[in-house]
């Protein structure tokens, strides 16, 4: 019998896993997918908010202002990239600016901190490629840029050493109350007992609450298309670059990535797939349409790639996280939307707080709290980084040129806690793939790596788990 | 810091014909660095038979044409590091590399001829809508996975782009027992080579849709289908058009890009039309010292070009190291009192861009491409508006090279040329 089931492993269901694992306590996680962060975590902004955006008293706003301030040290602490770039709500139309005053001032009720509007010249000075028609802008420095895999990744691992367990492609089917608890069985017909569940599915987040509780929820996937630029237009703009949320609906960001490109996005659109990531012509058009309400000669050409994903739209646009009434012991986190990602930190240690008084946990004397990621040679010095390639002279081999992967790293992404099994699970990891070329030159030479590392045949090697097989083997 | 004469970064083609070029011309002092296991570059991944015609005088498969580049290269006794890869040039000629054996090291060279060659423009650039499943791939990644690793992508294929790596690899998925439904193409002409359409299309009845495109991808993990559309003259796709294919992969062949990474932390400035270096009649680019030949300076569709070429661009980074003229000179400044080639009506980009009339010998080949079919045309050169000389063509297209020469008795007649102007006239 667990003490928890945390269904999901995005950067919900890792964070809270991880705030657990501070303490001592039988607890897993279930994962349809092959990989952690395989769902809504894998495909957003990567934009660690201020906390201006929320209405003020909402969960949302307090766990946003939370988690941001929180970002930095986790960072330290679990070694994934993130940095405070500040960012820019811009106001584009003079009778506008009435609402600009609302959103700062709804900032300071949520205590955002430093927020200050910018005139036109002070924004142009800091931001050369902003609109001609910009007025004015809010600016929060303490908005900030993070890589979501790699805070999802950091956490997973962190939970995985101090004694989460991870089950993968473990699809949850059937959620049943029993006398002391919940019985939880999965696709593969494997059972999970557990005292508590901790409901942290994303778009699913609504199925699996409605099998428990007899008060339904609704989730509406929210898709977001973006545009991913090349690292040459990567210095485009320094802050993230809000559109001022208005009449054509909330606007696109344009944000340098934490990897140092340049991402243009979302779109929103609900649909009824709850797997529906796909792009489309006009999500993509629309894309490159609206990025240029706020910032000018975004380099077209420089797209490297597209992508969508989803946002678990909860009616009442709240997160909701709660023991479900009529469901003791079943605690959603549902309604994981923006400002998601950014209030993670905030939500685990919620969620662990109110599972610790439930079951009177004790505190895990042996907890680690900080995790090493994997090492990037790039950022060692000359003789450092020689003295490792002679130890190890895999990280001199490269595998990805054009983000500069060696062999080493990729290594290390395989055979680390919840290691890389795919090629996705590599390029999440290590970025080998994420460059320019798009994988096409490295796939081949991590193809090989898996195939020999896992000692399996090329066939067997997924994209990304399930049928995704990149080859249909030996000719 | 190890010194070189010369340092070449790439050993495929380009590499190889520019380093035994230089070595002829009595330059003992020569690194080639290549980042995969062997010589060859793409050659060795390239199993079909057409290279060296221009060359040999001879039908050679990819692998046979390297052979006798590398055996050259051997036999000059010329150094090279495999399994290298240089991940920075600066603007003094200072060649930052790493590899297993020695780490990460810093050489220093009188000249660096750049020869990386392109890569491919991958689905991302184009921005086809749709899932991302597995089983979308470039062709040359399709290529190396079936010619060098033994690996079939998938049995039932849809191609979009009609570049000579797709149409190679129409035929080549069809050989190994795939079927091959249908190469589509954006524009209203192929990009590749005619007789690679007759050899690998027409031959095996796999039909070229022109004008078409892909507008949609289907399947969540493994790909299960596209559309295709036709667009218009713009480009764009024509609602009610639409086809279904119910297909495991699709082969990306739709363009090339020189890979200029390096090239941009040498200060070289690049053409936008080719992607590549400016260059001059010597090869050199605007960086003193820095040369380049072959795909990394513009693609071509023939290797033989590219070995005349790096030869060429060889022997002139011998001439440069031997006439000392190492250091820091401002090539852009020097470039302003060259004649400037100048791309005229019918014509996307010329190689090289500038001239130094005297130092022309004999006479200088001027590459170009075509914006459009042209058909029993002539190629005219003109200088400063004046017709020099001109050659009538039967056809030309953007999928194939072409070159005329300036000779240099023609060019002596204009010595203060300002403007060499190439361009196409319908006859």
């Amino acid at each position: 019998m667990y003490d928890t089931v945390i269904i999901g492993a995005g950067v919900t269901g890792c964070a809270v896993a991880r705030e657990l694992s501070r303490y001592e306590i039988k607890a897993c996680v279930l994962e349809k997918e092959e990989d952690v962060c395989s769902g809504t975590s894998k495909a957003n902004s990567g934009i660690v908010h201020a906390g201006f955006d929320a209405r003020p008293g909402t969960l949302m706003a307090k766990l946003n202002v939370q988690g941001n301030r929180m970002m930095e040290e986790l960072s330290r602490e679990l070694d994934f990239p993130f940095k405070r770039n500040g960012s820019l709500v811009v106001c584009t139309d003079p009778a506008d600016r009435d609402r600009l005053t609302e959103l700062y001032e709804r900032g300071i009720k949520n205590g955002v901190k430093h927020l200050r509007i910018l005139e036109r010249e002070e924004l142009l000075s800091l931001e050369p490629h902003i609109s001609e028609e910009a007025v004015c802008a809010l600016y929060a420095p303490e908005g900030g840029i993070v890589c979501p895999f790699g805070l999802t990744i950091a956490l997973a691992e962190n939970a995985c050493v101090n004694g989460v367990e991870f089950y993968l492609e473990q699809e949850v089917k059937q959620i049943e109350r029993m006398k002391d608890g919940w019985k939880l069985t999965t696709g593969t017909g494997k059972i999970y007992e557990t005292k508590t569940v901790i409901n942290a599915a994303g778009v699913y987040a609504d199925v699996f609450h409605n099998m428990a509780s007899r008060q339904k929820i609704h989730i509406t996937p929210r898709k977001g298309e973006y545009l991913l630029y090349d690292k040459e237009a990567g210095e485009h703009v320094t802050r993230t670059i809000f559109a001022l949320p208005g009449k054509l609906g909330k606007g696109v960001l344009v944000t340098p990535t934490v990897h140092g490109n340049l991402l243009c996005g979302p779109t929103a659109l609900d649909i009824e797939d709850r797997d529906g990531v796909d792009t489309t012509a006009e999500g993509l058009w629309a894309v490159q349409e609206k990025a240029r309400l706020t910032v000018e000669h975004i380099p077209t050409k420089a797209v490297i790639t597209s992508f969508a994903g989803l946002r678990a739209h909860e009616d009442g646009h709240e997160f909701l996280i709660q023991e479900a009434e009529d469901a003791p012991g079943f605690i959603d986190c549902a309604g994981i939307e923006s400002p998601g990602l950014t209030s993670a930190p905030a939500i685990g240690q919620m969620v662990a707080n109110m599972v610790r008084n439930k079951l009177k946990l004790k505190e895990n004397k042996k907890f680690q709290k900080t995790r090493k990621g994997i090492l990037n040679p790039e950022k060692l010095s000359l003789k450092e980084r020689n003295e490792l390639i002679q130890k190890e002279p895999a990280y001199g081999n490269m595998i990805c040129r054009c983000e500069k992967i060696s062999e080493g790293e990729i290594l290390d992404a395989i055979h680390r806690p919840l290691g890389a099994r795919s090629l996705d699970g590599v390029k999440r990891r290590t970025r080998a793939g994420m460059g320019r070329c798009q994988a096409g030159f490295c796939t081949p030479k991590v193809m090989e790596i898996l195939a020999r590392e896992q000692n399996i045949a090329w066939e067997e090697i997924t994209k990304k788990g399930g049928k995704s097989r990149m080859v249909i083997g030996e000719k | 810091m190890e010194q070189y004469e010369i340092i070449i970064v790439g050993g495929g083609p380009a590499g190889l014909a520019a380093a035994a070029a230089a070595k002829r011309e009595g330059v003992d002092r020569i690194l080639i660095l290549e980042r995969d296991r062997e010589l060859g570059g793409i050659l060795n991944q390239c199993i079909h038979n057409g290279f060296g015609l221009h060359t040999f005088q001879e039908e050679l498969t990819g692998p046979e044409y390297a052979a006798r580049f590398i055996k050259q290269v051997q036999e000059l006794k010329i150094e090279y590091w495999l399994e290298t890869m240089v991940t920075d040039i600066s603007p003094e000629r200072e060649v930052t590399v790493v590899n297993s054996r020695r780490g990460v090291c810093i050489l220093k060279a009188d000249a660096v001829i750049l020869a990386m060659g392109c890569r491919e423009r991958p689905r991302g650039a184009l921005n086809i809508p749709g899932f991302r499943p597995a089983g979308i791939y470039t062709a040359g990644t399709a290529q190396r996975l079936v010619n060098i690793e033994g690996q079939l992508p998938g049995k039932e294929v849809v191609i979009l782009g009609s570049g000579d790596i797709g149409l190679i690899m129409a035929r080549r998925m069809t050989l190994e027992g795939a079927h091959v439904q249908v190469v589509a193409e954006l524009l209203p002409f192929s990009g590749g080579l005619k007789r690679n359409i007759v050899q690998c299309l027409d031959d095996y009845g796999i039909p070229l849709k022109l004008k078409h495109t892909v507008t949609a991808v289907r399947g969540k993990e493994r790909l299960e289908g596209v559309t295709l559309s036709q667009v218009d003259e713009n480009g764009r796709p024509i609602p009610g058009t639409e086809e279904e294919y119910v297909c495991d992969t699709l082969l990306l062949s739709v363009g090339l890009i020189p890979e200029n990474e390096l090239s941009k932390q040498a200060k070289v400035v690049l053409n936008p039309v080719t992607n590549g270096p400016v260059s001059d009649e010597s090869f050199q680019t605007s960086t003193d010292g820095i040369f380049a030949c072959g795909n990394v300076l513009h693609v071509h569709d023939l290797v033989d070009f590219v070995s005349q070429e790096a030869e060429n661009a060889g022997k002139h980074a011998a001439a440069y190291v031997r006439e000392g003229r190492g250091g820091q000179k401002d090539v852009r400044k020097a470039w302003e009192d060259c004649t400037i080639v100048c791309a005229g009506t019918g014509i996307r980009y010329t190689v090289p861009s500038f001239i130094d009339i005297q130092r022309v010998e004999k006479e200088i080949a001027i590459r170009f491409r075509v914006t459009a079919v042209f058909e029993n045309c002539y190629v005219e050169l003109l200088a400063d508006g004046q017709l020099l000389t001109r050659k009538k063509v039967r056809v030309l297209t953007p999928g194939e090279m072409a070159e005329i020469c300036l000779k240099s008795d023609e060019a002596e007649k204009y010595p203060n040329m300002s403007v060499l102007q190439i361009q196409i006239k319908e006859a």
